[in-house]
């Protein structure tokens, strides 16, 4: 059996980032994910692996960092939180619009402005509805566990570099703090130039005399070529919500109601879920695992068989919007959830789901 | 087996730490463990405090609002948590700086006088171990060669010489814990 280690998940971000074989982190430090950063620098992975690991001046310093390394057929990641990560909104449209792999993770804090820096699930939209401008998408993961935050880095680079886009890993801050014990893959070596240049033919590697010159941008004046490229854009987000929806369903076979969440809401949930059935009210949970693509058919397919659901998440309702599209309207979706840094307990949540739901049921 | 422990005091008085070589030591012993602070503008002097939870299956949420087991380090940890105890439940406590003392009648409660034996002892530091001690004595869900063992996995190694100290502050933790109150 490989080792068992007691970690942050911002500790295991950092541990397993150096394993996949990631050759740069480019980021700057705010609470709740500054141990990302902190872990990296204590284990020194250039001594090791010979991966980067640097301090930038600023988050858009950090992500355009990104954009140049990732360009080069690099694996390159940044870290922040909520407002560190709308500075980089800019740079993640640009990757998104010149089509480049990078991996970015999201520790969110409590919003709007500078906020708090306690736990949230609040920039849902800004991660899955844009962010920064034009029509692109982030491929985004939600972890709910310190051993998904260590798995989600190497799979989110997986992602990032099978169709060409930003991945998010979009986590909070008690994901990130917690501790929890964590099993680490092994260390992979890092990409060869060869490899990458017999693999990732577009990068800008150095031109050689028999090829064309590779050129990573987002700028088409000509509103026809922006057109077509945009319908190219498209056609793999629609690849891509074909093929990469995650989710997980706890207890929902025998529901009649259920409660959707994600991330840390998930964790807390689940002893909700545990405190209702004593309670002898039949509630199961799903869990949404990549939030874009959102797992629509899925969700459609339990409204069938429940009266309602209940999103739950550390906003003033967010996901709830995608439960009610996904469901169209056809059964009650209600929202609960604290928000602003304050963390709903799971005596809370049963609360909310009889008042909210089973009471309006009777 | 499930243990659902908060940990609450000063920050500066070990809190987190004792909370993480508990967390440790239910590792070595082969359990499912999660360590939640409430973290926060971290300062010395400000409340601290940590949710531990132990146990035998797959830990749901590590966030509760109702605890088996709570060990209370100073009065605002005191008026926030007393009332957040299972009934059945443990309350834990140190007598230094409490001005009003639990009146729960349906829990089981103990007093460990842990600041002043550790000034006796001449190892202040030693004070969160002394608690950790107590708290073995009252629940003894994780052996005391798994603790030693998660002690050393999480003191950095430069520091692993104060372990035979932190050890005999344990033992003298199982020693002074005295039963107040019983449910």
């Amino acid at each position: 059996m490989r080792e068992l280690k007691l970690m942050k998940g911002n500790e295991a971000i950092a541990e397993a980032a150096i394993r996949a074989g990631v050759d740069g982190y480019f980021g700057y430090p705010i609470t709740p994910q500054s141990e990302v950063m902190e872990t990296l620098m204590a284990l020194r992975p250039w001594d090791s692996t010979g991966m980067v690991v640097l301090q930038a001046e600023s988050e858009t310093a950090s992500i355009n960092m990104v954009y140049g390394g990732a360009g080069c057929g690099k694996r390159v990641m940044t870290s922040s939180s909520s407002p560190g990560v709308s500075l980089m909104q800019e740079g993640l449209t640009y990757l998104a619009g010149a089509e480049l792999p990078c991996v970015v993770v999201n520790v969110v804090r409590g919003g709007p402005g500078l906020g708090t820096i306690q736990p949230a699930q609040s920039d849902y939209f800004q991660t899955v509805k844009g962010g920064g401008h034009g029509d692109y998408k982030l491929i985004t993961l939600a972890p709910a566990s310190v051993q998904e935050m260590a798995d989600f880095v190497e799979l989110s680079f997986d992602l990032a570099f099978k169709y060409r886009n930003p991945v998010m890993i979009l986590s909070d801050g008690v994901i990130g703090q917690m501790m929890e014990k964590v099993e680490l893959s092994e260390q992979k070596p890092r990409w060869t130039a060869e490899y990458i240049e017999e693999n990732h033919t577009w990068a800008t590697t150095g031109k050689k005399a028999n090829r064309e010159k590779n050129i990573i941008t987002s700028v088409q004046l000509e509103a026809s070529v922006q057109e077509a490229f945009n319908h190219k854009l498209q056609a793999k987000y629609r690849s891509v919500e074909e093929n990469e929806v995650r989710y997980e369903e706890v207890m929902c076979d025998d529901a009649d109601y259920i409660i959707v969440a994600y991330g840390s809401s998930a964790r807390i949930c689940q002893k909700s879920i545990e405190i209702a059935r004593e309670k002898g009210i039949k509630v199961g949970m799903f869990r949404p695992i990549t939030l874009y693509p959102f797992p629509t058919e899925q969700l459609m397919k339990r409204a069938k068989q429940v009266k309602g659901m209940l999103s739950v998440e550390m906003s003033a309702g967010q996901m709830v919007e995608d439960v009610k599209l996904a469901v169209e309207c056809s059964i009650p979706v209600e929202h609960f959830g604290r928000f602003g840094g304050s963390v709903h307990s799971p005596g809370e949540v049963v609360e909310a789901l009889e008042q909210k739901l089973i009471g309006g049921d009777k | 087996m499930k243990e659902e422990i908060i940990i609450a005091g000063f920050g500066g008085q070990g809190v987190l730490s004792m909370g993480k070589i508990l967390a440790y030591s239910g590792v070595m012993q082969d359990m499912e463990v999660s360590w939640m602070p409430a973290y926060g503008p971290e300062m010395r002097g400000g409340t601290a405090n940590v949710t531990v939870i132990l146990s035998d299956d797959r830990i749901s949420s590590p966030i509760l609002h109702e605890y088996d087991t709570a060990i209370i380090l100073n009065q605002q940890s005191m008026d926030k948590f007393e009332s957040d105890i299972k009934p059945g439940g443990t309350l834990i406590y140190d007598g230094n700086g409490i001005t009003r003392h639990p009146e729960r009648t349906d829990i089981n409660i103990y007093r460990i006088d842990a600041t002043a034996e550790a000034a006796r002892m001449h190892a202040v530091k030693t004070f969160n171990m002394i608690v950790l001690g107590g708290y073995l004595k009252v629940k003894p869900i994780v052996k005391m060669e798994n603790v030693i063992a998660g002690l050393k996995k999480s003191l950095p190694e430069r520091h692993h010489h104060l372990i035979p100290m932190n050890e005999k502050a344990i033992t003298r933790g199982t020693e002074c814990i005295n039963q107040v109150s019983e449910a």
